[in-house]
């Protein structure tokens, strides 16, 4: 495995306004999940993990690696993979072109994208993007993700607009990523059924600050928790 | 993994299936059918206009690669023609050099040029980046009226004052008379375009198709954006010198008036008219903005109402095909494909 990801004093700050406010968690291994409401932070720590919002203060460090010294690409190389909210499948590209692009440029080689995708399973590798299903993209996103050697995975919301019997095909991925491609995974998602199926630890952010952390069955039976996702009224309206 | 090999296989088939289709056989055959006999059913005056239409078809897949896998907007392409006249011109009066190494080295100088006038591509896009390149064109205008194109002088310059000292450059040996010109400016702009090609179809074009769709998503693949950015505007801009260097070689001098700001807004304008994500529109842009006018002239209608049929054929692109005249000859090819097919199943 490729050991703990230590995030310590992180903050992002925009202005007045601060994303992350000194979140310290760490992330042992397998998948772990990353929930809280819209605008809680998790996007801008994934962005901040990855690169693209530089923290004010904080450090990241995993197996003895400063991120922070790196820029996005050479994350990237060094073994760190994600996916957007927005799928990011090259419409103009073959599916097999869309995962090749990954691997080409993390060190991967060819045998890197036939696993990966014999990995997903996907089919009709020649068919352009823009005929994919939405499936098959996230599909792809997750073979460009297990491309090479990837040391951390970050998942934004990898089962967006899938149906139910979607994201159980899904999930039997995700869980299946850290024995067979030895990363760590952190999924950030809604779909409390995925999170809790998925994730065996979670961490929930509320106005960028870390609000619980644990076992994710507990994590999601807190009252806290609850009460950053429905909000006090609703709370003392189930009571 | 037993699935690998098989998997393999099916890759190595689907790529050879690629390379030998019923179209790339069709266009290697057209394209032989054009070397041999085109001069002979074009004539004299029309072959002089086709080979003209081929050189701006370079310099028109070099907008098409920018503008339709890498989103840029460059407004600036003919004045990279003008730099790759100069450097030919300048070079080939001043060596002994064969005509083929005087374009090499206008490829590599314009190359040069292209990446550093291009350095704003880096930061910009979009309207930003149009705005700027066109105002690059505008001072490539104003230099190329100060400095004139080099015509066998001396100095720097290469600039010879009087029209009884202007030496015009001498034509490759391969092809002095004007059909032998039309052939081998064929096979450079065939040889222009497969290099255009490979590099879409290769790594660096996945690279800028990911650019072009997400510059975030890009970086999180790996790539290195700005060099690959370069890389594009490298490659672009040395297609374009060689486009530059045939021109001048065509008539032996080159006219500042021929290297207008406005002339690269009309070749863009071709490009997307032709269809700026194949090569295909590419080879249409080169005829629609240096056969077009000629043709309307044929045809007893004023040759300079290109920029208002431009400008109509800009908005029925832009509206109902983007994808350009390629796009729909393509549309048109498949849907004739499948009626075919359908038709033998029958």
């Amino acid at each position: 495995m490729s050991g703990a990801l230590l995030v310590e004093g992180l903050t992002v700050q925009y202005g007045g306004v601060k994303p992350l406010d000194e979140v310290s968690l760490t992330f042992e291994s397998d998948v772990c999940g990353l929930i809280g409401p819209n605008g809680a932070g998790k996007t801008t720590f994934f962005n901040a993990l990855s690169g693209f919002a530089a923290p004010a203060s904080g450090s990241l460090t995993m197996a003895g690696t400063d991120l922070l010294a790196m820029n996005p690409a050479k994350r990237a190389r060094w073994g760190l993979r994600r996916t957007f909210q927005q799928e990011q499948v090259i419409h103009t590209l073959s599916a097999w072109d869309n995962i090749r692009l990954s691997s080409e440029h993390t060190g991967g080689g060819r045998t890197a994208v036939e696993r990966a995708v014999d990995f997903v399973g996907l089919e009709g590798l020649d068919r352009a993007g823009s005929a994919l299903s939405m499936l098959e993209r996230r599909l792809v996103e997750i073979a460009k993700t297990v491309c090479g050697e990837p040391r951390l995975i970050l998942l934004d919301e990898p089962g967006a607009g899938l149906d139910a019997g979607e994201t159980e095909r899904l999930i039997g991925l995700i869980r299946r990523i850290p024995e067979e491609f030895g990363a760590l995974v952190i999924l950030v998602d809604h779909d409390m059924d995925l999170v809790s199926t998925v994730c065996g630890t979670t961490a929930v952010l509320d106005f960028g600050r870390v609000i619980a952390v644990g076992v994710t069955a507990e994590v999601l039976a807190s009252a806290e928790v609850r009460r950053a996702y429905l909000g006090t009224v609703e709370l003392e309206e189930t009571a | 993994m037993t699935a690998v090999p098989q998997r393999s296989s099916r890759i190595a088939v689907w790529r050879a299936e690629k390379l030998f289709t019923v179209r790339n056989v069709a266009l290697a055959v057209a394209l032989i059918a054009l070397f041999t006999a085109g001069p002979l059913v074009l004539g004299a005056y029309w072959t002089r206009i086709v080979t003209v239409s081929m050189i701006f078809a370079i310099a028109a897949a070099g907008i098409a690669l920018l503008y339709g896998r890498l989103g840029l907007v460059s407004l600036g392409q003919v004045s990279l023609i003008g730099v790759g006249g100069w450097i030919t011109l300048r070079v080939g009066h001043a060596t002994e050099l064969p005509f083929e190494l005087v374009l090499v080295v206008a490829a590599i100088g314009t190359g040069l040029i292209g990446v550093l006038v291009g350095l704003p591509a880096l930061r910009l896009s979009g309207l930003n980046l149009a705005i700027v390149t066109l105002m690059l064109a505008g001072a490539f205008e104003v230099v190329f009226n100060v400095t004139g194109f080099p015509n066998g002088g001396d100095g720097f310059l290469g600039r010879a004052q009087g029209g009884v000292l202007q030496q015009p450059l001498p034509r490759p040996v391969l092809g002095t008379t004007d059909p032998d010109y039309f052939r081998y400016v064929l096979v450079v702009s065939i040889l222009m375009f497969l290099v255009i090609a490979l590099h879409l179809s290769n790594r660096p074009g996945r690279a800028w198709a990911a650019i072009r769709q997400s510059e975030a998503g890009a970086l999180a693949a790996g790539i290195g954006t700005v060099r690959y950015r370069l890389w594009a505007l490298a490659v672009v801009s040395a297609t374009t010198g060689v486009a530059g260097g045939l021109l001048a070689a065509n008539a032996g001098l080159l006219d500042p008036i021929s290297f207008k700001a406005s002339q690269s807004i009309l070749l863009f304008a071709t490009v997307l008219i032709g269809g700026a994500f194949s090569l295909l529109g590419a080879a249409i842009a080169g005829f629609l903005s240096q056969g077009l006018p000629p043709l309307l002239d044929a045809w007893g209608v004023n040759g300079n109402l290109i920029f208002v049929i431009l400008g109509l054929g800009m908005i029925q692109a832009i509206t109902t095909a983007p994808q350009g005249i390629a796009g729909q000859l393509k549309g048109l090819a498949t849907r004739l494909r499948n009626r075919f097919t359908q038709g033998r199943s029958r």
